[in-house]
């Protein structure tokens, strides 16, 4: 039984906390969020000096040839840490994507800028306020170009290239299929996004005749962007369950700092009870999480049901811890001063990112509808 | 990452399939008229079995092999066990006693109790009870009220347990009593062992909410004891207790209902909502994706567990929220298979109901399971106060003389 993560890995693990603790604080997240900037480009400097961008891209195209184990230990840093950085788009959806489903020619291309951080990805799936699906991307591809508008993007006002999920004629499934855009290219419109959390930037990009590549043959988009999100769901639960354990100790620190009616209001059951549940939802979000790195990792056919299960129970944990350790702290926790609001922001945002739980349990459900089938 | 055995698990793993291969039969061969119909019957089978376990080193694996045991690891003991539960044999009865009466009598026993006693419980020719729980003292298990005198070299032992499992059947056990009053609760007790045949010692079932009747209350009549019978110093029973109470969370557990999220799928493809089948409600999908997640969150909880193990690491607290979700998820599983049945989920039958009506016996049976060894209120407590660090609670009667303490009637 080995259940677990690698020396190897736990060891990175604790280079990037190190390095997250001294380079990204919650001062330096706030600083995006009362700015105009759109992340830290010292945080990002940071971490692309670190090769931490190459991770999981193999050698040949210019990465460091790692896993989907060694992004999961960084993941939980980044969501420990709040960080105000474009790396989940850029390596866990773009870079990931274009390793699973570009061509040749697209990997060489795109890869190894990707991996030494010269270039920030993206991914563009939503068109509006509702969930994406077959019947509704309107965004089309034809010779070449695409024309539509995708909203909203996450780094969309940052990136250099975007994964777009198109409809290339047909209907159904088999009309969607994935392009790769080049976004410094004509075309290609960005407008910048009043959000729930602008420590994570978001834009609406409308394309205009702006040239695209398909990414593999047409009509694979849609199963290509599911296996595409499965992966990005459990390395989002990771840093779910980083940023749940940091909100459940601030919380925890509070508590004990605070005195009501002549006692720490931590000594108080209705505070120990909430934090017990805190506790319980992130053990098992990162238990679900193990199984979904370790599925991940070595493309196990229970893939689908891991990420669903690992994005559920992450989704879960820290909308829960995130909510429940402000209301630990009361007025102050209300307040712009406080630093609760960056878990509250962050879990609803990451909790909608890749789609909201409704999505996943349908997904998830219908999974298990088929596997038991009578 | 995987879920592989080490070279030498895989070892120890094979030799134990081997062993009962065939010394057992295995539970997917075994025919109904192999499983115990009485008491008399149950207690023989397990006596039989554990005592060949003994001969073999399977029986306490983890304890040295000068009291019986097996010598092995705690990695070997887990393996024995998931190995085990394929086959159709039963050790129940003894959980209690091995998992925390002897360890206690190891700890605090004298050399003769020890010599006296250890090896014929390992054996299983001996089985224990445990005699804390009380009326009064639940939750809040120092504020029991059994009272020993002492007379002589003897205690005069009289007042009334709950909840002890096995009482009917047992040969000896451990109780716990107040042996001085004046003092605050925790300071007055004192632990003894007893033997269950003593004059003074009457044993009832007790029927619980279900019907069945799985606990005892245990009367004492003027028992008396030896002073030699004493486990630790006069006084210091409690932290006694706490030696037996810290096996407590690993003998209990195990059970969480037969029905599952599998067994729902099945149930909610077979009954209609509205005249369409359930499985396409988005309620109830809603309820078998949740409870999927819980059911793996648990199921690779112990998997990282046993890996702390398996590495001869210390197990990281997280096993601590298992029974928290597992009684609540029993309990809420078996609620909603019975809702899915509609007007028919009033119908208590096996003969009648989906999977011999494991719905509704664990919407029974999950209510008791959610007290048991820890009620979820008090397993929160824990979690907070050894996992987070957080503030034991206010005591009101902590310093007060226990005969000066407020309580009820």
């Amino acid at each position: 039984m080995n259940f677990d993560f690698s020396d190897d890995q736990k060891m990175l693990k604790e280079q990037v906390r190190k390095f997250l603790g001294d380079k990204s604080p919650l001062s330096v997240t706030r600083k995006i969020l009362e700015g105009d900037d759109a992340y830290s480009k010292e945080v990002w400097k940071g971490l692309v000096d670190m090769g931490l961008t190459g991770t999981a891209i193999p050698e040949e195209y210019g990465g460091l040839g790692l896993g989907a184990l060694e992004l999961c230990v960084i993941a939980e840093e980044l969501g420990r840490s709040v960080a105000a950085t474009p790396f989940s788009s850029s390596v866990y959806l773009a870079s990931e994507a274009i390793k699973l489903f570009g061509t040749e020619k697209q990997k060489q291309t795109w890869l190894p800028k990707l991996a030494e951080g010269s270039i920030i990805g993206t991914i563009a799936i939503s068109e509006g306020m509702s969930a994406a699906s077959p019947r509704n991307i309107a965004t089309s591809f034809a010779n070449g170009k695409i024309n539509g508008t995708k909203l909203p993007v996450p780094d969309g006002d940052v990136a250099d290239v975007a994964v777009v999920v198109v409809n290339s004629g047909g209907t159904g499934e088999q009309g969607i299929s994935l392009a790769i855009v080049d976004l410094k290219g004509a075309g290609v419109t960005r407008d910048v996004l009043r959000t729930i959390d602008p420590t994570r930037s978001q834009a609406t990009i409308t394309f205009k005749d702006a040239a695209a590549e398909l990414m593999g043959p047409a009509g694979q988009g849609w199963s290509q962007l599911s296996r595409i999100l499965d992966g990005a769901a459990v390395l989002f639960a990771f840093e779910q369950v980083g940023g749940s354990e940091a909100a459940i100790e601030m919380a925890r620190d509070y508590s004990l700092e605070r005195y009501a009616f002549g006692r720490q209001i931590g000594s108080y059951q209705a505070i120990k009870h909430k934090l017990a549940d805190m506790y319980v939802k992130k053990e098992l979000a990162k238990s679900n999480a193990y199984f979904g790195a370790m599925m991940l990792n070595d493309e196990g056919a229970e893939l689908p049901e891991a990420a669903a299960a690992s994005r559920l129970a992450g989704n879960d944990a820290y909308v829960f811890a995130a909510q429940e350790s402000l209301q630990t702290h009361g007025g102050i926790g209300y307040t712009w001063e406080a630093d609760t609001q960056f878990h509250y922001r962050r879990a609803k945002l990451l909790a909608l990112t890749i789609g909201s739980s409704a999505q996943w349990k349908e997904k998830l459900a219908a999974r298990l509808e088929a596997k038991n089938a009578a | 990452m995987d879920f592989n055995d080490t070279p030498e698990e895989a070892k120890y793993r094979a030799e134990v399939r081997a062993w009962l291969d065939k010394n057992a039969i295995r539970k997917s061969d075994a025919k109904d008229a192999e499983q115990s119909k009485t008491l008399e019957d149950l207690l023989k089978r397990s006596k039989a079995w554990q005592a060949k376990k003994a001969e073999n080193g399977y029986a306490c694996i983890t304890w040295p092999k000068e009291w019986g045991g097996g010598g092995g690891s705690t990695i070997n003991n887990v393996i024995y066990g998931q190995e085990e539960s394929n086959y159709a044999v039963t050790g129940s009865v003894f959980a209690i006693g091995l998992g925390m009466c002897i360890p206690t009598v190891m700890y605090w026993g004298t050399d003769e109790h020890k010599a006296r006693f250890v090896k014929p419980a390992v054996r299983g020719d001996e089985i224990w009870c445990q005699l804390f729980s009380e009326p009064a003292g639940g939750s809040d298990v120092a504020g029991l009220r059994t009272r020993a005198e002492k007379d002589g070299d003897e205690w005069v032992i009289n007042g009334q347990k709950v909840w002890t499992s096995g009482a009917h059947y047992c040969d000896y056990g451990i109780v716990l009593v107040r042996t001085d009053p004046n003092v605050p609760k925790h300071k007055g007790l004192t632990m003894f062992w007893v033997d269950m045949k003593s004059p003074g010692v009457e044993v009832r079932p007790i029927k619980q909410m279900s019907g069945d009747a799985n606990f005892n209350e245990v009367f004492f009549t003027n028992v008396r004891v030896h002073d030699n019978q004493r486990l630790g110093n006069t006084g210091d029973g409690w932290k006694v207790a706490l030696t037996t109470l810290m096996n407590e969370r690993l003998a209990v557990g195990g059970s969480q209902g037969n029905a599952d999220v599998a067994e729902l799928i099945k149930l909610a493809r077979d009954t209609e909502i509205d005249g369409k089948p359930a499985i396409s409600n988005g309620a109830v999908r809603e309820r078998i994706a949740d409870w999927y997640v819980q059911a793996q969150g648990l199921k690779f909880t112990r998997l990282r567990t046993l890996t702390a193990l398996s590495k001869g690491e210390t197990p990281g607290p997280e096993s601590s929220i298992s029974k928290i979700i597992a009684a609540k998820k029993m309990q809420d599983l078996g609620s909603f298979g019975m809702d899915l049945q509609d007007m028919g989920g009033i119908i208590r039958d096996r003969n009648m109901s989906p999977e011999e009506g494991a719905y509704t016996e664990q919407w029974m049976g999950a209510a008791g399971y959610r007290i048991a060894g820890g009620t979820d209120e008090i397993l929160r407590n824990i979690v907070a106060e050894r996992v987070l660090g957080m503030p034991s609670d206010i005591r009101v009667d902590k310093d007060l003389p226990f005969n000066q303490a407020p309580k009820g009637k």
